[in-house]
């Protein structure tokens, strides 16, 4: 039996096909048909943001949380310009992503229409794979294959920019193709695993570095049952926070620019790293010559571009990481390390994370450390790009992978609003708190009416110190504390631009005690937005300074 | 000014790479734009289709440089590329070509 599609309807067929029930977008003139198709679409909700990036993190939201692609639409011209930070943001912390886009009809194109710009050159360098479909009949090739290449492998954004015209094409369908999924990666080679195994298993001082990789290939418990193993004590970077608990007896936090200084130095002294899905960025190396300079390095990864990158490993095994951990488990021995052991502990007590004012919920750390007190496990913890998202990083007790959003490879503040959102509409069951600052906060204020309208438990923590902080942090320490354009003069009532918005907002400032005010916000469902004043003087330490050596880290 | 005579071209070590790509409209952007991010220079580009013209060869003359095993793999994550194939500078796809890069 055939039917008579459009390509809009051909489009939004293939999206429900692939099991997709929620999108993120905002339409307009070159995306009208398959907003018409959409909207005839019982299975599918669309969630209309308010600007084309809010879209963009909604769906990084929803593919963080399930670690399946999520899908975000456009229109041609500024609305797929709108998407590009989005875009650009899923490519750095490899996410799982599928854009759509209008563009102007296909006998429009290079002629300078009205809202036409090259979508498909733009995102060339910020996306895994992108496609200019030409044709109805080819939808039926391109929609399934965006999704395969976003899940495969190393995830990543995939854009497919479909002309108006090609939209209101009718064609015949007979038959439909099968969904786009994850192809399976090649195994990893048994010799090298062997060679792995043995060098672990001769390591004095072994190190487990586990990156986002380990989150993406679900293989947090893997890791974590060979740290216990071979008692490795382990780091992990600003993107696989939770994938080992962070209050685990072999967990050192995180590593690199703002990790304990204990990590650190463990790291310096350590004989052999073993790299998981970590890419060596250079938040967490620091000066690369000097990161774990006395160490042999295992490195597996499912992109062979990342091994020898950076640092060129003894062992390099391509694979994906769940896989090859698996292998690696039976062959690893037990050993209890415990001079190795014996010697992290004596770091940790001579150089211990400092966290001022922790019991002071009107403190940055004691904030945090509030919030974290009224929730469980459970909760999915988002954060925008600054000070705030370095000390959630360094003091929320993250212990669930998938738990915790944050931007980490391109750092884009306005990160934290939709992406929660998005987290939410994917796990309605889930409490999900955004920590932000007032700087991030306002380059996606516009989101807060779509959470309104969404209605999402979301529940934004936002930190107030009327600053730039990072960058007041850097000219008071590295530019002779030449305050410039890091102030704000003029700061908006942020609680009546929340109420204003249409969502509940809470002054911590204004309360006599912030403990139960928190709780009682946190608790109540739907949205809420909960302001506090943070001290502007106050630094995210201990530092490497740009350039340095993670050893020689400064402040507490 | 910047210009640099053929001895000089000479001494300097090159590399030759044939990459087999699928041929349609962007997979040129998509393999250039690998080295242009990087500001490496491509000093020549030839390419034509082969075979029934579902596939293109492209052959580029570049600069030997520390990066240039990075860029190898670069090209071959991109989903339309199907082989990488690395030479020595003294390939004849370019020195055949010479005559008609006389100045």
């Amino acid at each position: 039996m055939t039917e008579t599609l459009t390509g809009a309807q051909i489009t939004v067929r293939l999206l429900e096909r692939q099991g997709i029930r929620t999108v993120a977008g905002i339409p307009g003139g070159a995306i009208l048909p398959i907003y018409d198709a959409l909207g005839q679409s019982t299975a599918i909700h669309h969630v209309l943001a308010r600007h084309e990036q809010g879209a963009g993190f909604m769906a990084q939201g929803m593919a963080r949380v399930s670690g399946q692609p999520a899908v975000c639409l456009a229109s041609s011209g500024p609305g797929a310009t709108n998407l590009l930070t989005a875009i650009a943001d899923a490519k750095l912390d490899s996410i799982p992503l599928v854009a759509i886009t209008g563009q102007v009809p296909r006998a429009m194109i290079g002629t300078d229409a009205f809202q036409e710009v090259d979508t498909y050159g733009l995102t060339i360098p910020i996306t895994k794979h992108n496609f200019l479909v030409t044709s109805a009949e080819e939808l039926l090739e391109v929609i399934p294959r965006a999704f395969q290449i976003a899940a495969s492998g190393r995830p990543g954004p995939v854009l497919v920019d479909i002309p108006k015209d090609v939209q209101t094409q009718a064609i015949e369908i007979g038959e439909w193709p099968e969904p786009g999924r994850a192809l399976p990666a090649p195994a990893a080679d048994p010799a090298l695993i062997e060679q792995a195994a043995a060098m672990i298993n001769a390591a004095e001082r072994p190190i487990l570095y586990l990156g986002g990789g380990v989150v993406h290939s679900g293989a947090a418990s893997a890791a974590v049952d060979l740290a216990e193993k071979a008692n490795l004590p382990t780091v992990m970077t600003l993107m696989a926070l939770g994938a080992m608990p962070v209050d685990h007896p072999l967990s050192l936090g995180m590593l690199g620019m703002h990790g304990a200084r204990y990590t650190n130095l463990a790291l310096d002294e350590c004989d052999l790293l073993i790299a998981v899905g970590a890419r060596f960025d250079d938040r967490a190396t620091g000066k690369v010559a000097a990161f774990c300079s006395k160490a042999k390095i295992i490195h597996i990864d499912i992109d062979p571009a990342e091994l020898d990158k950076i640092k060129t490993a003894h062992i390099s095994i391509t694979a994906d990481v769940s896989d090859a951990l698996h292998q690696l488990l039976p062959a690893v021995a037990k050993n209890d390390r415990k001079n190795w052991g014996d010697r992290i502990t004596a770091l940790q007590a001579e150089f211990p994370f400092q966290m001022p004012g922790a019991d002071d919920p009107r403190s940055h750390f004691g904030l945090i450390r509030t919030v974290a007190a009224c929730l469980d496990n459970d909760a999915i913890i988002a954060t925008d790009v600054g000070q705030h998202q370095m000390w959630v990083a360094q003091a929320y007790p993250l212990r669930r992978p998938r738990q915790w959003l944050t931007s980490g490879g391109l750092g884009t503040m306005g990160f934290g609003v939709p992406a929660a959102i998005g987290a939410a509409l994917a796990e309605p069951q889930r409490t999900v708190v955004c920590f932000t600052g007032d700087g991030s906060i306002l380059m996606n204020i516009q989101e807060l009416v779509t959470a309104a309208e969404e209605n999402v438990n979301v529940k934004i923590v936002l930190m107030d110190n009327a600053s730039l902080g990072l960058v007041h942090q850097q000219q008071t320490l590295f530019y002779g504390e030449r305050l410039f354009a890091s102030q704000f003069k003029a700061s908006p009532d942020f609680i009546k631009v929340a109420q204003g918005f249409g969502i509940a907002a809470v002054d911590l400032d204004a309360v006599a005690n912030p403990c139960a005010a928190l709780m009682e916000a946190i608790a109540r469902p739907g949205p809420c937005l909960i302001r506090a004043s943070i001290d502007a003087e106050q630094k995210v330490y201990p530092m490497v300074p740009p350039g340095a050596a993670n050893r020689d880290m400064i402040g507490a | 000014m910047n210009a640099i005579n053929r001895n000089e071209l000479d001494a300097l070590n090159r590399a030759v790479l044939e990459i087999d790509v699928n041929n349609h409209p962007g997979v040129m952007s998509h393999v250039i734009g690998l080295f242009s991010r990087r500001t490496y220079n491509v000093e020549g580009i030839l390419c034509l289709p082969v075979g029934d013209g579902r596939q293109s060869r492209i052959w580029l003359l570049v600069n030997e440089d520390q990066r240039l095993p990075q860029m190898i793999k670069q090209a071959q994550k991109l989903e339309d590329v199907i082989a990488v194939r690395r030479h020595n500078a003294n390939h004849a796809v370019f020195s055949e070509l010479e005559s008609f890069f006389q100045a």
